[in-house]
């Protein structure tokens, strides 16, 4: 260990760091932490309760939710219809308002996320403006935004080609399929960069070949980036494939069962769902919605 | 990658003369219907006058003299189409424009108070869907009297109108275009509030994730989803509007206009005038929901519509 040339000692930094050299500043709580995606919170919930009031009786949509989603996790809510999976997601990016207890996103409270534009928020319906072609239904938040128009052009046909849709840049909606409008919906929610991409139930409405094709494409398209994703599903496979982490929720109230961390690597082919380990994080799931579940009542 | 765009479907090979039979034989069949019908109720109303004339029930006259007779009254209670054709063509194309008997000199009369009428009504009715839609107050206390404005009969309301404005120094155009708008502004205003309300939640709350102002779900969301209403409206605002510019003509003490000259025709019974004003009114309305008809694939096109 006498001649150590300069590369060699970058390359085998983290490695070759001695255990007497004192402690090493821990990322996670350093004043860096922002910069590791991994560790830095990106949402925070805290007792959270949300209660619809109906005509006849209040309808308890979540009752004490605790959650927190660190930066670059791609966490699914995955329960049955009603247990108030569309709710929480719309409470964190503002689009209802919790009854009680207390929402963080990136440090501020949604409305203030959600007038900082932090949100791209794609539906289970693609709510493509008919009246506007492919591109300009992506340069919709571009020109709200106030983007230049140069800009706004090239960050639509960035966007259209990343989800495969170049050449489809002057179609309207009524000339596209169904799984290729909501491609445009999700290059509409990514064009203007947000922090947080929440997805309800993109794939809901299309069928299985089509879903799976997107899925992997998702996948693609976050691995890179690295974005917070919050996905609504209720799909077990689906769930299982995309996410790191999967939250269990269940009906009446609604409330989070259990919390899943996936095993499996971050980057994935759908060959993975063949694998004993996604086979096994897919059990725990449906054990865990089971267990949440009484149809008898 | 999916390369699944909509497939249009083939067109129909049909040979275009049988396209052509096809779509023109029915309007003929009707047209005829109509003609004859029109002559044998001209020989059957008119035939009392010609009997009086050819000297009653006993004097010796032919079918034929009779079928000829109520063809060619001057004053018949229902003229044959070919005399109202002739006046027409004689009012139309045989004399001068500046002529108090031309009837495009009326037409024109009529058409400039209809097209006055019909934008302040567009603009009225759109002023007030976007009140109605925006603020909850205007929804609740507005509607129920526009709704009631409409069920008052236009005919009540003609002769007050020009008696006010022409005590306020306001004659000839303007008050026409007033009783005009008072018809054209509902159709609007109704066609908006249900066009402005158009958009889907999903489409509402996208903006809202957006963070944008007001101003920009109007202009991007709430009026390009509201346009295909508004035209829809339009066409028949324009109608009512020319409906409402004749009645404004009445009261007016029949200087000029289509109205005037259905006025005058009554007066003097000219019912062969009455008839080409009425043919001339009807021509106009057909026009003017065709330029609407066309400014509506104009925008349409724009918007991507399927052809």
């Amino acid at each position: 260990m006498k001649t150590i040339d300069a590369e060699s000692l970058l390359t085998n930094a983290a490695s070759t760091v001695p255990d007497s050299s004192g402690p090493a500043p821990l990322p996670s709580y350093g004043p860096d932490a922002r910069k590791m995606p991994s560790q830095s919170v990106a949402i925070e919930i805290r007792g959270l309760s949300l209660t619809f009031q109906t005509a006849d009786a209040p309808v308890v949509a979540l009752s004490d939710i605790d959650l927190t989603v660190r930066q670059g996790e791609f966490v699914s809510f995955i329960g049955p219809s009603g247990c108030g999976k569309t709710t929480l997601m719309r409470a964190i990016a503002d689009l209802a308002a919790p009854t009680a207890g207390h929402i963080a996103v990136n440090g501020m409270s949604p409305r203030e996320a959600r007038l900082k534009r932090a949100y791209g928020y794609v539906f289970q319906a693609p709510a493509l403006y008919a009246w506007r072609n492919v591109i300009r239904n992506v340069m919709l938040p571009l020109e709200i935004m106030g983007f230049t128009s140069t800009e706004r052009k090239a960050r639509a046909a960035k966007y259209l080609a990343m989800v495969g849709l170049n050449g489809f840049e002057r179609k309207f909606p009524w000339q596209l399929s169904g799984g290729m409008q909501q491609r445009v919906s999700i290059a509409r929610a990514l064009a203007f960069e947000p922090d947080l991409l929440l997805m309800d139930e993109p794939f809901g409405a299309l069928d299985e070949i089509t879903r799976d094709h997107l899925n992997e494409q998702l996948l693609k398209l976050w691995l890179p980036t690295q974005k917070t994703v919050i996905f609504v599903t209720h799909s077990i496979s689906e769930a299982v494939f995309l996410s790191t982490r999967i939250v269990v929720m269940s009906p009446r109230p609604g409330r989070i069962l259990e919390i899943i961390d996936s095993s499996l690597p971050r980057e994935r082919a759908l060959a993975v769902r063949e694998t004993p380990q996604f086979l096994e994080v897919a059990q725990r799931v449906r054990r865990a919605l089971h267990a949440g579940h009484s149809y008898d009542e | 990658m999916t390369s699944d765009t909509a497939a249009l479907p083939a067109p129909l090979r049909v040979s275009s003369i049988d396209a052509f039979v096809a779509s023109v034989a029915p309007v003929v069949t009707i047209v005829v219907a109509i003609f004859v019908l029109w002559y044998g109720a001209a020989v059957w109303l008119n035939a009392p006058q010609v009997i009086d004339r050819l000297g009653g029930h006993d004097a010796a006259w032919t079918a034929r003299d009779l079928v000829a007779g109520t063809w060619s009254m001057d004053r018949p209670v229902l003229p044959a189409p070919h005399q109202i054709a002739r006046d027409f063509y004689e009012s139309v194309f045989a004399t001068r424009i500046d002529s108090k008997r031309s009837l495009v000199y009326h037409a024109g009369v009529t058409i400039s108070a209809t097209v006055l009428g019909f934008l302040l009504g567009t603009v009225l009715g759109i002023v007030l869907a976007v009140g109605i839609v925006h603020l909850r107050v205007l929804d609740r206390s507005l509607l129920p009297w526009v709704i009631a404005s409409q069920t008052v009969p236009i005919l009540a309301i003609a002769p007050m109108v020009v008696v006010v404005l022409g005590n306020l120094g306001l004659e000839g155009l303007l008050p026409k275009a007033i009783i005009s708008m008072y018809l054209c502004f509902f159709p609007v205003a109704i066609g908006m509030v249900k066009g402005l309300r158009s958009p889907d939640p999903l489409q509402l709350d996208l903006m809202r994730t957006y963070n944008a102002s007001p101003a920009q779900v109007f202009w991007k969301l709430r009026w390009p989803a509201a346009t295909r209403f508004l035209f829809a409206s339009l066409k028949v605002a324009i109608a009512v509007s020319l409906v409402g510019a004749i009645v404004g003509e009445l009261p007016t003490g029949a200087q000029a206009g289509l109205g005037a000259r259905l006025l005058s025709g009554s007066y003097y019974g000219q019912t062969i005038q009455i008839w080409s004003a009425l043919i001339m009114a009807s021509l106009v309305g057909v026009v003017l929901v065709f330029i609407v008809g066309l400014a509506e694939r104009v925008v349409a096109k724009a918007q991507g519509a399927p052809a």
